[in-house]
């Protein structure tokens, strides 16, 4: 898409996530306790509560758990259609992401399918995207 | 009797399209009709809640609060409540039966004022949120342009097309439902103005697969009004009391994208885990469709369906429709009758229970009803009996 991605703001909660693609890594918040996941991440862990939680990369894999084909230009000069979905990730499987799913037509996409991350940079902004395993 | 809580008045300002009438004066009609229809006099209300509150970012969605109607209307309040931070639209009512158990307050009024499709006709008086920095939930779908809730709502649909089989023909039976009670409803005349067919909804443009532009609801203004009383305090009113026979509203991910499924299965369990009724003893429900797929939620979250199989229930739409099995939506819904944010099924059910529908009003003397807001990881439902 031509027109650039809103942005989120950074603080100490989401900074890693947002930034973690610079070195080409998705960094989920993960428990040194419980080994738990959690997003959107927080200082703590959302299964035990513990304060020993750190951003850790994950790798990228992820299934597709549903999409929608996007048809509606919902700002000027936006192209569409695209594809929004949800993914989870294979290796913090209590997670999902919301993304879109590139590199592909629109209507390749579908449940279950094996996706990676890519990220799109902006403004120092890494936007985790996903497209098809081949 | 002493600790039950009733609603008695409810009223209604106009529904319309770009009004230019006050907000406020919207919400003043809607209270006087409620109070007219209840017998009760503005000194009498000692309570307000409302949902979400005044949206000073948004004025649009919501441009009149409780403390605004207290001060303005010269209410001796109590108790009052708003806030965005509920499970769903309809919980304000919900809260203030509570309220009125408790004997905090007598009859209190619970309104929502709609203004979205005003205030997108004079943005210069009526604010809408600028693009800036996101924070919070948004900041984790608006950066893949999912925007709207539609985005959101059209993937959990996306799971009934893919695992379940629905097909448009079946989705579609929402909003045609919805466009032939609309055309009962002269309150509606504003949104709906012929009967959708099948046809014309197969051919219109997709918003977000599935969903098509008649599956999503429309900007529109009006305030709705429901007034809930305290058991202890029906002798003070002349029309018929309605009792909130249960509510339930149950929500773990406020994320509206880490739900496997949507908050409407648990609080629809919850309900019946709230009352002695069961689904055989409704009469007719008033589901939230703010987009058509909702509704589909909510039968299988009630128990009328199996999960999976809701679509199969309105498929053709002669169950759902006024003169079958389950009727939907009578007034229309947010599809046929308007966006008014929840409120209106609250409305609607207690019209069809007193008997008050007019031309669509239902056959077999209706005792039963259930009424629901919400959707994804919102939810919130109302059980109304007639005694």
């Amino acid at each position: 898409m031509s027109i650039p991605r809103p942005r989120p703001r950074l603080d100490e909660e989401n900074r890693a996530f947002w930034t973690g693609g610079a070195e080409g890594r998705l960094m989920i918040t993960t428990c040194g306790d419980c080994g738990g996941h959690t997003h959107p991440p927080r200082l703590l862990c959302r299964h035990c509560l513990s304060e020993n939680v750190v951003p850790q990369s994950v790798s990228g894999l992820a299934k597709v758990e549903s999409y929608t084909v996007n048809h509606q230009a919902w700002a000027k000069n936006m192209e569409v259609p695209f594809v929004i979905a949800r993914v989870r990730l294979d290796d913090a499987p209590s997670v999902i992401l919301t993304t879109n799913i590139v590199n592909c037509p629109v209507d390749a996409v579908h449940f279950d399918d094996p996706v990676r991350v890519l990220f799109e940079e902006q403004d120092g902004i890494f936007y985790p995207l996903f497209e098809k395993v081949a | 009797m002493g600790r039950e809580a009733y609603i008695t008045g409810i009223g209604q300002s106009e529904v319309a399209i770009r009004t230019t009438r006050h907000p406020l004066l919207l919400t003043l009609d809607a209270v006087r009709e409620a109070l007219d229809e209840a017998g009760l006099t503005i000194g009498q209300i000692d309570g307000v809640a409302t949902f979400p509150g005044k949206s000073s970012g948004n004025l649009g969605f919501s441009p009149v609060g409780a403390d605004e109607v207290i001060e303005a209307m010269g209410i001796k309040s109590k108790w009052h409540v708003g806030g965005m931070e509920q499970p769903a639209q309809l919980s304000s009512i919900a809260n203030a039966a509570m309220a009125v158990r408790l004997g905090l307050c007598r009859h209190v009024i619970c309104f929502r004022t709609v203004y979205e499709a005003a205030a997108m006709a004079r943005p210069e008086e009526y604010s809408r949120p600028r693009s800036e920095l996101l924070d919070g939930f948004v900041q984790w779908t608006m950066p893949f342009w999912a925007m709207s809730a539609a985005c959101w709502t059209a993937q959990y649909a996306m799971t009934h097309v893919e695992r379940y089989g629905m097909t448009r023909e079946q989705l579609g039976q929402i909003a045609i439902n919805g466009s032939k009670n609309a055309m009962l409803n002269p309150r509606a005349r504003a949104i709906t103005k012929e009967v959708l067919t099948l046809d014309k909804y197969m051919s219109a443009r997709m918003i977000s697969s599935p969903l098509c532009l008649y599956d999503c609801d429309r900007f529109s203004d009006c305030s709705t009004v429901i007034i809930v009383s305290a058991g202890d305090a029906l002798d003070e009113v002349k029309c018929t009391p309605i009792r909130i026979a249960a509510t339930a509203g149950s929500v773990d991910r406020p994320s509206w994208d880490q739900v496997d499924w949507p908050a409407a299965y648990e609080t629809g369990a919850d309900l019946w885990r709230n009352s002695d009724y069961r689904p055989k003893d409704v009469d007719t429900v008033q589901f939230y469709d703010g987009f058509a797929f909702l509704p589909i939620n909510w039968l299988e979250g009630l128990g009328f369906c199996e999960r999976g199989e809701g679509h199969r229930f309105i498929e053709g739409g002669t169950r759902i429709a006024l003169d079958g099995e389950l009727p939907m939506n009578t007034h229309g819904g947010q599809l046929g009758a308007g966006r008014l944010h929840g409120f209106g099924f609250a409305h609607e059910a207690v019209t069809q229970l007193r008997g008050l529908g007019g031309a669509r009003q239902i056959g077999g003397d209706p005792k039963v009803a259930v009424a629901t807001s919400g959707g994804g990881p919102m939810a919130a439902a109302l059980l109304l009996a007639r005694d």
